[in-house]
């Protein structure tokens, strides 16, 4: 049994090396090589299209993640290397797109969505309870008569 | 709000779910008949990056961004590898021996040095300039996603025009010919 468990942890740990990244990618400087593999998360394989680069085997995104750690080695920041990319591609290349007046619509959309469908069915429970049959309307005088009339005599 | 008014809206209101999902499902069909591999390229209208490729094997200069100042031309993005760059090839010889406009070749990610070399003397040698891009330097710089991709740049080095796929006759006569015609009058 232990045995098992131990073959099971075994086969996980050697998977895990199976990553894109070549280990002749990866830069000396860890913090360096930390800062490559976020930047690589985020954006997108021209090729694969749903793939970050940083998880795609293809060659255009092997070149890529390339560029990305020579212009992190020369000194870039984080910004001026996604700029540089995305000087390139546009802006598809952003997995996570950016908050600008053109895509407002597509991070608050769906907020705007959920509040409006809370608002509908908040008028809807109000509505409803305005003319709920479960409340009655207090009786007429009319009825009012009639009522103690039935309840001295009962029904004739 | 008056009840003559109020009831006919009131009676179609159940409706607006469905309008407004016929709506959204029309642009999602419609999104649907759009390759996604043809990208809008972001550098139509701006200068052609800096870039500079060395020679391919058996050529004596290679192919930077400083060539591409004072006259139209084409950039064509190629590789031995690309079947669809076989598919165009024949017709770039075609507008070559035309004399219609001077090509530049990138020649992206061959297996070895010879491949592309040995791949031109096989089919034919359209091209003015080629630069060698094993590692995809120059496709990056033009922001190309696949092969084959022709560029159309100006006399000021500024790119006009990008075609995804292979070049074909329709191609030119519809796009590029008139394009060329007028960049050349500027």
């Amino acid at each position: 049994m232990k045995l098992r468990l131990l073959l099971i942890l075994w086969t996980w740990l050697a998977a895990a090396p199976a990553l894109a990244v070549d280990p002749r990618e990866v830069l000396a400087d860890p913090a360096l090589e930390a800062r490559a593999r976020a930047l690589s998360q985020e954006l997108r394989c021209l090729v694969c299209q749903n793939q970050s680069i940083d998880d795609s085997d293809a060659d255009l995104a092997r070149d890529l993640r390339k560029l990305v750690r020579e212009r992190i080695a020369a000194g870039d920041d984080d910004r001026r290397v996604i700029d540089y990319v995305v000087s390139r591609y546009g802006d598809f290349v952003l997995l996570r797109p950016r908050l600008t007046p053109a895509t407002y619509l597509l991070w608050f959309g769906p907020l705007a969505i959920v509040l409006l469908g809370l608002l509908a069915l908040a008028v809807f429970y109000r509505r409803n309870r305005a003319d709920d049959p479960a409340v009655p309307a207090p009786l007429s005088p009319d009825e009012r008569r009639r009522l103690e009339s039935l309840l001295k005599d009962g029904p004739r | 709000m008056s009840a003559a008014v109020s009831f006919p809206m009131k009676r179609f209101l159940f409706l607006l779910p469905l309008a407004l999902f016929l709506v959204i499902a029309g642009y999602f069909a419609m999104g649907l008949t759009r390759d996604p591999r043809v990208l809008p390229s972001v550098l139509i209208n701006t200068p052609v990056p800096e870039f500079a490729l060395p020679s391919i094997q058996g050529r004596d200069r290679g192919f930077a961004s400083t060539d591409l100042q004072g006259g139209v031309a084409l950039v064509n993005v190629f590789g031995s590898w690309c079947v669809a760059c076989r598919v165009e090839h024949g017709f770039l010889m075609q507008l070559k021996q035309r004399g219609e406009i001077p090509i530049h070749g990138i020649d992206w990610r061959e297996p070895d040095r010879e491949a592309g070399p040995r791949w031109l003397a096989k089919y034919g040698d359209p091209y003015a300039l080629i630069g060698d891009d094993p590692e995809s330097r120059g496709v990056i710089a033009f922001g190309v996603t696949g092969a084959p991709e022709t560029f159309l740049v100006d006399r000021q080095g500024v790119i006009r025009h990008k075609h995804v796929g292979p070049l074909t006759p329709e191609v030119w006569d519809r796009t590029l010919k008139p394009l060329i015609a007028e960049l050349r009058k500027q």
